[in-house]
């Protein structure tokens, strides 16, 4: 009663007499302010993940795209007989005893007789300065072109070699004339002579085909690493962990969504699946080193070892996809199929299956792309190692050493010379492309096979 | 004959066994495939299952137990200084396989004729030199114990791969005779084969299982190693992380720990807000369109890799809150920080959140909506005190499983979080974690007999449990809440 009489007696807001019901009371104010502010969260918490999103991809592409670019330097190289071959008889093994000390010389002297015939003035520099605008690993290429190709030597040839890391950084502004000051490794006046030297038409930039198939290189070169051994292991990962997870995958599948009995053996099998699906990456990484290298005793660093180890972890997600994709198929397919004599195991594998099979695809693709990202477990088995021979062709060379695409970024990333962070954004480029593909795949699989039943 | 050749020979068995077992069925039946209990098919498929499944699984049985049996017998012979313990023991085993690996190459090689193999000796011979000629570097002298341990361990190799041949030989021809024999007219193919069928599949579906078996298994044996080399109240509650690699140290797991919870605590703060935010405009104001380009944009950030968002973390975000907040706050100068490593993992669950959650609230009947708008209630307050408590126990349980995410996110604290492990307060000090220390002590070379290295596996049983426990917890509620409204 009280509380009846309270209501009557207070003055409600919006009965205020002679007022139109059309004119919004303080209250309402209040509430539609409050509604306003609610909605305008939900739009900053979309904007903050957004404009994150947004600004990373934007720092990888502007630190990255410059790594697809590198500076070379062209300039004819006299191959003489006397340095290279001092016996003269082309004999392989002979010639093998000039190191790259040898040829660093035979490149430094090329590129000083080339500036002194275009008279490039060296300024303050020294030849021995001047000749360090070559990058270190030129000689060793040039090393093995001539070993492979011994007619060439007593010509001369027009080379284009890698100019030096800091050159390269020089040409994308990485390196300015500040920076060169407190740098150890270049002087001001080297910039000056490779300002000089590009418009020379000596010094240039071009599309990098070296970042693509190059090993990767020490801490001194950046300018010569490259993907190489890592799109190999990459591929054969991606490979085996296909070959492997899709089988087993879709077997387990058929025969939980089909088969199971309910008991207390598939209930566990439930549980295990969802759980492991939750179980930090790292975990698998050490379950790798102890069961498959130290136990089992596969090679440490292989691709096959970590195919093993991400298999594990893409299972349970291939499990969940392929299941619900069995499950989408309609059970009047099943009831069709029973009843004109088909067994259950030629019902699943004839009807249900073929029916089944885009979406079966399109989540193993969706699996297989979280796994060619995937990092930590390959840390701990040794992926991460410094590996500069290519892996052999398949079967025997899934057993070398190799690394893998993400590793390959970490360790650029944890190298000292901010060349190597502009390589490692490279490196997500082409990454962050695979993944574009491969979910663009998946998307047009989806949209191209999907059937409403 | 090496395993390759073997397998070929089962195959090329197998294939023999399809065709005999199917020809003599349907002869069984005068030719009549219609008088066959099972399509003629059925009958090749059994023929060739019983030359494969008892080879295939008697190769892999010898494959797994003939090194085992072999290395315990050699190590048996060795004497007792070589193999004092475990750690030694490993050293001179690989050493055996090295030099016996060695010998088997040179004798592949020509270098030698396999009798001077098995019979040369130390003293007539320097076996190092040997072995470096043919490409396989020692690090050391080969001593008279490890050259005959390797000329044993190369005589029961050798002894074994020819017993497994001729046994694996023997059961597939057995299987194929057996195979054959069964192919009658009234013999009922399809149901065997489909036996066999449905144990692949029951055996594909129980890998689970075993993986699971095999992390605790892997872990737990180390840990326990681990304990017996480090008193577990110091791991437990010790407030020093220092491991040296030189003996004596102090590995306890609190600074871990903390860094660990705190790094975490700072992500949820982040991704908490957001993603729920996010969720609730998507679910409850955004028009179809928007919604139909927003959520994939969003689930964007979900495909990213993880190290991607490392790099993130290590070349933007750090130095920014380095420069803008804590350097100018006075609070430290270290680009890797908490706050730099929390921020770039909540953002990293952002979509992880909001994709649970957008779930949980459709689950809210839309009864109790339509009853608070009769009500008078404006679409906030419907939101804030009629779908959020009712949603409460969803909400909840994604959050924990996005905690157990971040408890054992390891890429982004690697490159983000320093590895500085002390016991700070300040969200701009770099603090390590357990993941982290993971990495630390096991990549590179590895010695399995140190605590150091071992510490790891006990870290790793301890990220294990934690997040496994928050995991079927979150699961738990999850699933109440879901039977709340069926």
């Amino acid at each position: 009663m009280t509380d009846l009489a309270a209501l009557e007696t207070a003055p409600s807001p919006r009965a205020t007499p002679g007022q139109s019901i059309y004119v919004t009371s303080p209250e309402m104010k209040r509430r539609n302010a409050a509604e306003t502010r609610f909605r305008a969260y939900g739009l900053v918490a979309i904007a903050v993940s957004l404009t994150m999103l947004a600004i990373m991809l934007f720092t990888i592409l502007r630190d990255g795209s410059s790594t697809f670019f590198q500076a070379k330097l062209s300039f004819p190289v006299e191959l003489s007989e006397k340095v290279l071959d001092p016996k003269g008889n082309r004999d392989p093994a002979e010639m093998a005893k000039v190191t790259t000390i040898g040829y660093a010389k035979v490149l430094a002297s090329a590129l000083l007789a080339e500036l002194e015939r275009q008279g490039i003035d060296l300024g303050e520099l020294s030849d021995k300065e001047a000749a360090e605008l070559i990058s270190k690993d030129a000689p060793g290429g040039l090393r093995a072109m001539v070993l492979d190709n011994p007619a060439l030597i007593g010509t001369t040839i027009d080379a284009t070699v890698l100019a030096g890391g800091r050159i390269d950084g020089y040409l994308k502004g990485r390196v300015t004339m500040e920076s060169a000051q407190l740098d150890s490794n270049i002087s001001p006046e080297q910039l000056q002579l490779a300002d000089r030297l590009r418009t020379a038409g000596i010094l240039s930039s071009g599309w990098n085909w070296g970042f693509f198939t190059n090993p990767d290189a020490s801490d001194q070169r950046p300018e010569a690493a490259g993907l190489g051994v890592a799109l190999i292991g990459s591929a054969y990962l991606m490979a085996l962990v296909a070959l492997m997870c899709i089988p087993v995958g879709v077997a387990a599948s058929i025969y939980l969504e089909e088969f199971a009995p309910k008991n207390r053996w598939t209930d566990a099998i439930e549980v295990n699946i969802s759980n492991l699906a939750a179980v930090p990456s790292i975990v698998f990484g050490i379950l790798g080193l102890a069961i498959f290298i130290n136990f089992a005793g596969f090679p440490q660093s292989s691709s096959f070892v970590g195919a093993l180890v991400i298999s594990l972890m893409t299972l349970p997600t291939i499990i969940i996809a392929t299941r619900a994709a069995i499950c989408a198929v309609p059970p009047s397919i099943r009831d069709a199929a029973l009843g004109v004599g088909a067994s259950k195991m030629q019902t699943v594998f004839h009807n249900v299956l073929p029916l089944a099979m885009p979406g079966i695809l399109t989540g193993t693709i969706l699996g297989l792309a979280t796994a060619l990202g995937e990092t930590a477990p390959l840390l701990l088995i040794g992926m991460v190692a410094f590996v500069d021979n290519y892996p052999g062709l398949p079967l025997e060379g899934v057993l070398d050493p190799a690394t893998a695409l993400p590793v390959q970024v970490y360790s650029w990333a944890s190298r000292s010379d901010p060349a190597f962070i502009e390589r490692s954004n490279g490196a997500i480029i082409v990454l962050l492309v695979f993944l574009v593909v491969m979910n663009v795949a998946a998307i047009w699989l989806r949209r191209r096979f999907e059937r409403r039943w | 004959m090496s395993v390759a050749m073997l397998l070929a020979v089962i195959g090329v068995l197998a294939l023999t066994g399809f065709v005999l077992s199917r020809q003599r069925a349907l002869a069984s039946a005068g030719g009549n495939s219609r008088a066959l209990h099972s399509l003629p098919n059925y009958y090749g498929w059994n023929g060739a299952i019983w030359v494969l499944v008892p080879a295939l699984a008697g190769l892999s049985l010898w494959l797994i137990v003939q090194p085992m049996v072999v290395e315990s017998r050699i190590s048996a012979d060795l004497p007792a200084a070589l193999v004092a313990d475990d750690s030694a023991r490993a050293l001179t085993m690989a050493d055996v396989r090295r030099v016996a690996g060695g010998l088997d190459q040179a004798v592949a090689q020509g270098a030698m004729s396999e009798a001077k193999a098995r019979e040369m000796s130390t003293g007539a011979v320097d076996v190092r030199a040997v072995l470096a000629n043919v490409g396989v570097a020692l690090g050391s002298n080969v001593s008279p114990e490890v050259l005959s341990a390797a000329q044993d361990y190369r005589a029961m190799t050798a002894w074994g791969a020819a017993a497994r041949t001729i046994l694996i030989l023997v059961l597939a021809v057995a299987g194929l005779f057996w195979g054959v024999s069964r192919a009658q007219q009234d013999y009922r193919a399809r149901i065997a084969v489909e036996r066999v069928v449905l144990g692949i599949l029951a055996l594909a579906s129980s890998i689970a299982v075993f993986t699971t078996f095999g992390i605790i298994w892997s872990m737990a044996s180390e840990t326990y190693d681990f304990f017996t080399k480090y008193p577990i109240q110091d791991f437990f509650f010790s407030l020093t992380w220092s491991p040296n690699f030189r003996g004596n140290s102090d590995l306890g797991m609190i600074p871990l720990l903390w860094g660990t919870l705190y790094i975490s605590a700072v992500s949820l703060l982040v991704a908490v807000p957001i993603g729920l935010f996010t969720a609730i405009y998507l679910a409850e104001y955004a028009s179809k369109p928007v919604r139909n380009w927003v959520k994939p944009l969003i689930e964007i950030i979900a495909g990213i890799p993880t190290v991607v968002f490392g790099i993130f973390a290590l070349v933007t975000v750090g130095p920014a809150l380095r420069d803008w907040f804590a350097e100018p706050l006075g609070l430290g100068n270290s680009g890797s920080s908490v706050m730099t490593a929390g921020i770039v993992i909540g953002i990293l669950n952002v979509p992880f959140i909001s994709s649970l959650s957008d779930d949980i609230i459709n689950a809210v009947p839309q009864s109790l909506r339509d009853g608070s708008y009769g009500l008078g209630a404006t679409k906030s307050e419907t939101v804030r005190q009629v779908i959020l408590p009712a949603a409460l126990r969803g909400i909840v349980g994604a959050v924990l499983m996005a905690a157990s995410r971040a408890i054992g996110e390891t890429m982004i604290v690697v490159m983000g979080a320093g590895a500085a492990a002390q016991l700070s307060l300040n969200p701009f000090d770099a603090l390590t974690t357990m993941t982290v220390k993971i990495v630390g002590q096991l990549t590179g070379d590895t010695d399995f007999a140190s605590p150091e290295t071992l510490v790891a596996f006990a870290l790793g049983m301890t990220l294990f449990v934690i997040t496994l426990g928050l995991n079927v917890f979150a699961l738990y509620i999850v699933w109440k809440y879901k039977e709340q409204y069926e």
